[in-house]
């Protein structure tokens, strides 16, 4: 990296958008560099998506400024619409065109120059030589979603916004669309991802995490992980229901969740926290193993909503 | 189990619950279903009049003696003609019948006082705009009985035996443009209008609404596309495709119908590009404005309906009402149903139709600004 400053692609500070006197994305400020795969969490209606579509010019902010690729998020949105690529949450492209007309279009609507080589050539990268003539309507979710990033990057955009791209995508699909992601990424792109799936979270190489319009998190997945200041014991052995019956509630207790035949205890103090299980693994008498575990994103999400929520003022009116 | 599989009126009563809320939600939905049939009511019961009265007529004379002027008092109590003061040349009458000012002309020949008193029966032309058939048949009818017993009171004396008789002058009546009076000759131009208005205006009104209902929107938004750009992408197709259904109408009203066309095709062609345009624009601006298709349907309706019934197309013009004269004369299919039977029935050129055009023009303009204003960047 030569010059910090060139290298910033997004920098926004006090984003701010309200619809019908409700403040759906509140003070935000964003700093995403060049290359980067920044993750943007957050639960549904958190302001994720309001938040992406005011960068790309879709929606205006009611308060806030900042810069896209270097250009002023308030006033030159018809140029950063040419330099940012776009993927809706839901699949955006016409049903009713095939394949090649809808890259086609694209195309066009870009002014790319080599239009028909561009189009073959991603048709080609696709794997979709074959079916190019079928109409987008009929493809699988995995392949719209396929065809919706190569109709988003293919005017080379420098920065690509994603909305829950991989919504209702079965796993292969979506660890092939990362796989495509990292790549692009490799070659300079940047990516804004929204999500709301923990193991995407984790392919990022930033996260930051939205909660009622405010970002409450932001860093790599282990300093999100390590600030939060979580401990985690993992309980086993066959009676953890009566333990998660009997932890629930207690001091230094915060989440008490099943994953599968295990149970995971988290709490914000590791003390208490072994305390507390200890004293329930004494009352079911044993047959059950606590040891310290991992603390996954999951937990710290969980607990991150729920102290936004205490915090959300009551004449925001989100519920969660 | 006998209660899932049988007919349930908890069901039915679901369902019917469950549309009565979604209607009541779609609120232009329910403005309509309001607003169409007071908007019928209003219109079949005032403004139409399928016996217009005081239509325009023109006078051309030379003398202006106590049977002339007898002759006029008579016209203009019947209340079927509404005559203009003073008398014109032959020129400017046959001019005010091809433009449409005027809907009748009457020509008293030169002496015409002097025969009738001699018993000579002189005849008296009546040119009569024929276009419409329909609007020009009871005043025509009329006609004999009015004279009859206007000149009853001039005759008098020796001369009475001569109005008593059965006709005093010699009528003739011209029915110009159509002298056979077929009506096909008024309808197909007419349906030239009507139809384009229909399917221009729904073609479009669809066209934003559809993008918006599917998703597409947001993403055509987000490429560099201007407003301006998607709108005439948007809306010259469906001008294409207009001028398309131009050429089958125009075709078959002549092999079908034997429709003449007096004029200038080239001068069709320009008027109906400016209508078509007119009307795609306005179809653009209400998909600016619906929410859903099925909005947009509903406007079109209720644009399409006071269009068919105050543009001239099925009940004479002329026998509305003011006010809703007023209203026919913002409508483009009024504009253009005047322009195409002119030139097909009369043969009118640019200069006659001049008073058709701008007001084409202006709406179209009116029209295009208001969907640029109303077409949003954003998706605020």
């Amino acid at each position: 990296m030569t010059d910090t400053r060139d290298d910033t692609v997004i920098s926004i500070v006090g984003l701010t958008k309200r619809f019908n006197g409700r403040t759906v994305v509140d003070d935000v400020a964003l700093e995403v560099r060049r290359g980067e795969i920044v993750g943007f969490l957050g639960p549904n209606g958190s302001g994720k998506t309001t938040t992406i579509r005011m960068i790309c010019g879709l929606l205006k902010p009611d308060s806030g400024s900042g810069t896209c690729l270097g250009l002023d998020i308030l006033t030159q949105s018809t140029l950063i619409k040419r330099e940012v690529g776009y993927m809706t949450q839901r699949f955006s492209f016409y049903e009713d065109l095939t394949i090649r007309e809808n890259l086609d279009f694209v195309a066009r609507v870009y002014d790319l120059d080599d239009r028909q080589k561009r189009v073959a050539e991603t048709i080609a990268r696709l794997g979709l030589e074959r079916r190019r003539d079928q109409l987008a309507g009929s493809l699988s979710g995995g392949w719209k979603q396929r065809l919706a990033l190569a109709a988003s990057v293919m005017h080379q955009p420098k920065l690509l916004l994603l909305d829950e791209p991989t919504a209702g995508v079965d796993p292969q699909a979506r660890r092939e669309f990362w796989d495509e992601i990292h790549r692009l990424a490799a070659e300079g792109l940047t990516v804004l991802v929204s999500t709301h799936y923990m193991d995407e979270a984790e392919r990022c190489h930033r996260i930051v995490y939205i909660a009622y319009g405010r970002i409450v998190a932001r860093g790599t997945v282990a300093e999100v992980i390590d600030r939060s200041g979580l401990s985690t014991i993992v309980v086993s052995g066959a009676n953890v229901n009566r333990i998660a019956a009997l932890v629930r509630g207690r001091d230094g207790v915060e989440q008490v969740a099943p994953f599968g035949n295990d149970l995971h205890v988290v709490g914000p103090d590791a003390a208490l926290l072994k305390q507390a299980v200890d004293a329930a693994v004494a009352e079911v008498g044993g047959g059950v193993t606590a040891v310290p575990g991992a603390t996954g994103l999951e937990d710290v999400f969980i607990r991150l909503m729920q102290q936004a929520s205490v915090e959300d003022r009551a004449g925001n009116g989100r519920r969660p | 189990m006998n209660a899932t599989s049988a007919f349930s009126f908890s069901r039915v009563l679901a369902m019917m619950i469950k549309e009565f809320i979604q209607l009541k939600r779609d609120r232009m939905t329910f403005a309509m279903i309001l607003a169409i049939p007071v908007m019928q009511l209003v219109l079949f019961g005032y403004a139409i009049n399928t016996d217009p009265k005081r239509l325009p007529t023109l006078v051309t004379s030379t003398e202006n003696g106590p049977e002339v002027r007898a002759v006029i008092t008579a016209l203009a109590t019947s209340r079927y003609f509404a005559l203009q003061p003073g008398f014109v040349s032959e020129a400017e009458a046959s001019r005010a019948l091809v433009d449409g000012s005027a809907a009748y002309v009457i020509s008293i020949p030169p002496g015409f006082g002097r025969d009738l008193a001699r018993g000579l029966r002189p005849q008296l032309l009546i040119e009569a705009d024929a276009t419409d058939p329909s609007a020009s048949a009871n005043a025509l009818a009329a006609l004999p009985e009015i004279l009859a017993s206007a000149l009853s009171t001039v005759l008098t004396g020796p001369l009475a035996a001569e109005a008593a008789s059965a006709s005093p002058v010699d009528l003739v009546i011209h029915r110009r443009f159509n002298p056979e009076g077929v009506t096909a000759y008024n309808i197909v131009p007419g349906l030239l209008g009507t139809i384009l208005t229909m399917t221009t205006i729904l073609m479009t009104a669809l066209a934003l609404t559809r993008e918006r209902e599917r998703g597409t929107l947001e993403n055509l938004m987000a490429t560099p596309a201007t407003p301006l750009e998607i709108m005439i992408g948007k809306i010259v197709p469906y001008i294409g495709i207009g001028t398309v259904q131009v050429a089958i109408i125009i075709v078959c009203a002549r092999v079908l119908f034997a429709v003449p066309m007096q004029g200038s095709l080239m001068l069709l062609i320009g008027i109906t590009f400016l209508f078509i345009a007119a009307n795609v624009t306005l179809g653009y601006t209400f998909s600016t404005i619906a929410k859903t298709q099925m909005q947009a349907m509903q406007m079109t309706f209720f644009w399409f309906l006071p269009s068919i019934l105050l543009s001239g197309f099925m009940f004479p013009f002329r026998g509305m009402p003011d006010w809703a004269q007023t209203l026919g004369v913002v409508l483009p299919l009024t504009h253009y149903i005047r322009s195409v039977r002119g030139i097909m029935l009369k043969g009118s050129g640019p200069a006659d139709l001049v008073g058709e055009i701008w007001p084409l023009a202006a709406f179209w303009l009116a029209v295009g600004t208001i969907a640029l204003l109303r077409y949003r960047r954003t998706l605020d």
